[in-house]
């Protein structure tokens, strides 16, 4: 089917739904958009829903256009894993204006509404702990509206005490003598800077709530006062563990705006670099969920590999960590003679590693014995939840963007899409493991065929010139000053775009109004939603297998609190 | 007999150069402190992934001294803040530095914890040194292992030399700076 088909048959079946009501659609930078009054935003999620359209809701984002009659939008980003159709469902709120919120269809739209709450203060009918999420609790103001100045900081002077008001519902029963337990936001377990709360009935999670916004660092505000390139090295700092892949998704959505496609060369390299991110990224979960468990060999190890990734990238930039290697329209130069040659090199010896990880864990009485059966998950529990990547797949659904849309030529490789059945933490190092030997498959396929050509494309409206055109000819002085004065300016108009990073569904929504700023960057963030099930997955288990759970969904705290 | 004493004393004193040496109790306890410093890693971002390198096997900060890392601040004195502390954060940290024994001392990894780096906005921290006084900042985003090496060595040189730490002395818990 192609995009215009999918608009049709999409507006068939609204039409014949709701009849009377005439929706607004439209097709645009590929994706399709639906204009709906707010009233009708729960029946037609639940449309969605109930006729299996769409299973997933994949975010829910804010807006602010002051200008505007009614101020906010709220956008509903919807996919099927089935027809793997996308489709953005958008609504009007004004500034005193509540919405009803879809908590009851998709469990997964929790978190989005209470940020959205945070951010815009737009209140959701019928949400059951609307409160802030991510900034402190004495910051006053919508810190994500246009009027609120980007840098105006509140202090902070007290911690939040431990609290459990999630789950409005829970009835305390006096004859149980709880006790409560802090983790975090400084705990080694903790990856950062996540916080768990729990109470415990003995050895038992009796019930357990989770504090965000440790590590809020304004992401979203940054890219709004930020040029086009210039957010890339905030991009970074989103997932520091496979930082490359949040490069490319950002660039492949701001290149997707423009109309523009980067040459081969350049889809090769990034598919070396979003790869060897995977590589990495799976041995810092890995390693960091047996560390925690006790098994700290593993973790010296596996950096040994980590290092190695870190000299190629070190190579390829100069930076080890945060490379900010992408650009829009390519790559930031040409590899170094002979980096592929090194990247297969690592292959090899990576491929050894791999199989020395297995020994040391797979067969591992004590690891199965921690790992296996716990924090469990259905498949359907997982994608009502908005779970993607390896999360998704150790739970059985064997949904990866690499083969559902595919991007950069990854429908031209060979290799597999593992799954695990049970969703426990167990299945899901199985799944990583697996996906670090279909990684270094893809690796070596493209580094043995690296398409000729330029690194980048050379639009002079979007690309800066190289330095020997700037400074030896005039043209090139002329077109770097330009763009430098002007930016980089894409059409007028919104795109919601994903990749499949080392967690899941990165995805950046985007809005731009043709000034050399996003007017509005909104991330999807893979680990937020996997996060949003932990209080729900850990009640009634160990507490001991709070760790383990909080481990495997590998929760980076730049992305999740962003 | 006193040629026989002095003899016996001469005799001591050279068998006692062979194995001790003299020194200030506060230069021997200094070279105590400097080369078992316990760091307490406060790592909340990038820099937190670096600061495990600086752990891990390739940089190995255990050469320093400084290996055996301690999540509880009552058994550390050299907290290594890695990474952006958030408006959030700050009653936490000054709370785990409050924790922590005397003598202490804090390492402030990155740009971000030692200015906000490039994140000016409303929800960031701009310097750890706001709350907590600071002794050495390493510049980078992340920095290199071996600036944080450099900078561990720096505490050290401080420890050794003893030199006055005003930044600490006229510091107040709660005022912000």
């Amino acid at each position: 089917m192609t995009n215009a088909d999918i608009t049709q048959s999409l507006q068939n079946d609204l039409r014949a739904k709701f009849s009377g009501v005439n929706f607004d659609y439209n097709y645009a930078f590929g994706n399709n958009v639906v204009h709906v009054p707010k009233e009708y935003v729960v029946s037609l999620l639940k449309h969605f829903k109930d006729t299996g359209r769409f299973d997933f809701l994949m975010q829910v984002a804010g807006a602010d256009y002051p200008e505007r009659a009614k101020r906010f939008d709220v956008v509903y980003e919807m996919f099927s894993s089935r027809t793997k159709e996308r489709v953005r469902v958008k609504t009007q709120v004004g500034e005193n204006e509540t919405i009803p919120t879809v908590i009851h269809i998709w469990k997964g739209a929790d978190w989005f509404e209470r940020e959205i709450y945070d951010m815009f203060g737009i209140k959701f009918d019928g949400h059951p702990n609307m409160r802030r999420l991510l900034v402190h609790q004495q910051f006053v103001g919508w810190p994500l509206r246009k009027d609120y100045p980007a840098d105006l900081q509140q202090h902070c002077t007290e911690a939040l005490p431990i609290h459990f008001d999630n789950d409005p519902s829970y009835v305390p029963d006096p004859n149980k003598d709880l006790v409560p337990l802090n983790i975090g936001p400084s705990h080694p377990a903790t990856h950062g800077t996540l916080r768990v709360m729990v109470q415990l009935d003995g050895e038992k999670v009796h019930r357990a709530n989770v504090e965000l916004g440790y590590l809020h660092r304004c992401f979203e505000k940054m890219a709004e006062t930020h040029p086009y390139n210039q957010v890339i090295p905030y991009t970074d700092r989103l997932n520091y563990c496979s930082a490359p892949m949040n490069n490319i998704g950002y660039c492949k959505a701001v290149e997707k705006l423009l109309g523009v496609e980067v040459p081969p060369k350049a889809q090769a390299i990034r598919v070396v670099l979003a790869e060897l991110s995977r590589i990495i990224d799976h041995i810092v979960c890995i390693a960091a969920n047996a560390v925690d468990l006790g098994a700290l060999t593993g973790f010296f190890h596996l950096f040994t590999y980590r290092e190695q990734v870190y000299t190629l990238f070190e190579k390829l930039c100069g930076a080890r960590l945060t490379v900010s290697m992408t650009r829009v329209g390519g790559m930031a130069n040409n590899p170094p003679e002979g980096w592929f040659k090194d990247v297969l090199d690592f292959c090899d010896r990576m491929s050894v590693g791999v199989d020395e990880l297995d020994t040391l864990l797979t067969g591992n009485k004590i690891w199965i014995e921690r790992t296996r059966g716990v924090g469990s998950i259905s498949a359907a529990d997982a994608i009502e939840w908005g779970y993607t990547g390896p999360c998704l797949r150790a739970a059985g659904v064997g949904l990866d963007l690499r083969k559902a849309q595919p991007y950069y030529g990854y429908d031209q490789l060979d290799f597999d899409v593992p799954v695990g059945s049970s969703g426990d933490v167990y299945d899901r190092y199985l799944v990583r493991v697996a996906e670090m030997r279909e990684s270094l498959k893809i690796i070596r396929q493209v580094c043995k065929n690296i398409p000729e050509g330029d690194y980048t494309i050379r639009d002079k409206n979007i690309v800066l010139p190289e330095k020997k055109d700037v400074y030896g000819n005039i043209e090139g002085l002329m077109n770097h000053f330009m763009l430098v004065i002007k930016g980089l300016r894409p059409p007028v108009g919104e795109i919601y775009d994903a990749t499949e990073a080392a967690n899941g569904e990165l995805g950046f929504y985007l809005v731009s109004d043709n000034s050399a700023k996003p007017y509005r960057l909104k991330v999807r963030p893979p680990c937020f939603a996997i996060y949003q099930s932990f209080s729900k997955q850990i009640t009634g288990g160990q507490v001991a297998d709070v760790i383990a759970v909080l481990g495997s969904m590998n929760l980076i705290a730049g992305e999740l609190d962003r | 007999m006193a040629e026989a004493l002095r003899t016996a004393d001469r005799e001591l004193v050279e068998t006692t150069r062979s194995f001790a040496f003299t020194t200030k109790l506060e230069s021997i306890v200094a070279w105590g402190r400097k080369n078992s410093l316990w760091p307490m890693p406060y790592g909340t971002a990038c820099c937190g992934i670096e600061m495990m390198s600086v752990m891990g096997p390739r940089y190995d900060l255990a050469r320093f001294g400084a290996e055996v890392v301690r999540f509880s601040p009552r058994q550390a004195d050299l907290m290594i803040v890695a990474g952006t502390i958030t408006e959030k954060m700050a009653p936490v940290i000054l709370r785990i530095y409050q924790q922590m024994l005397e003598p202490k001392y804090v390492l402030s990894m990155g740009a971000c914890a030692s200015s906000g780096g490039f994140y000016r906005a409303y929800h960031v921290l701009q310097g750890v040194d706001k709350v907590i006084p600071v002794d050495v900042y390493v510049p980078g985003c992340p920095p290199t292992p071996e600036a944080v090496l450099d900078g561990v060595m720096g505490i050290q040189k401080m420890i050794a030399d003893g030199a006055p730490r005003p930044w600490k002395t006229s510091w107040k818990p709660g005022v912000m700076r």
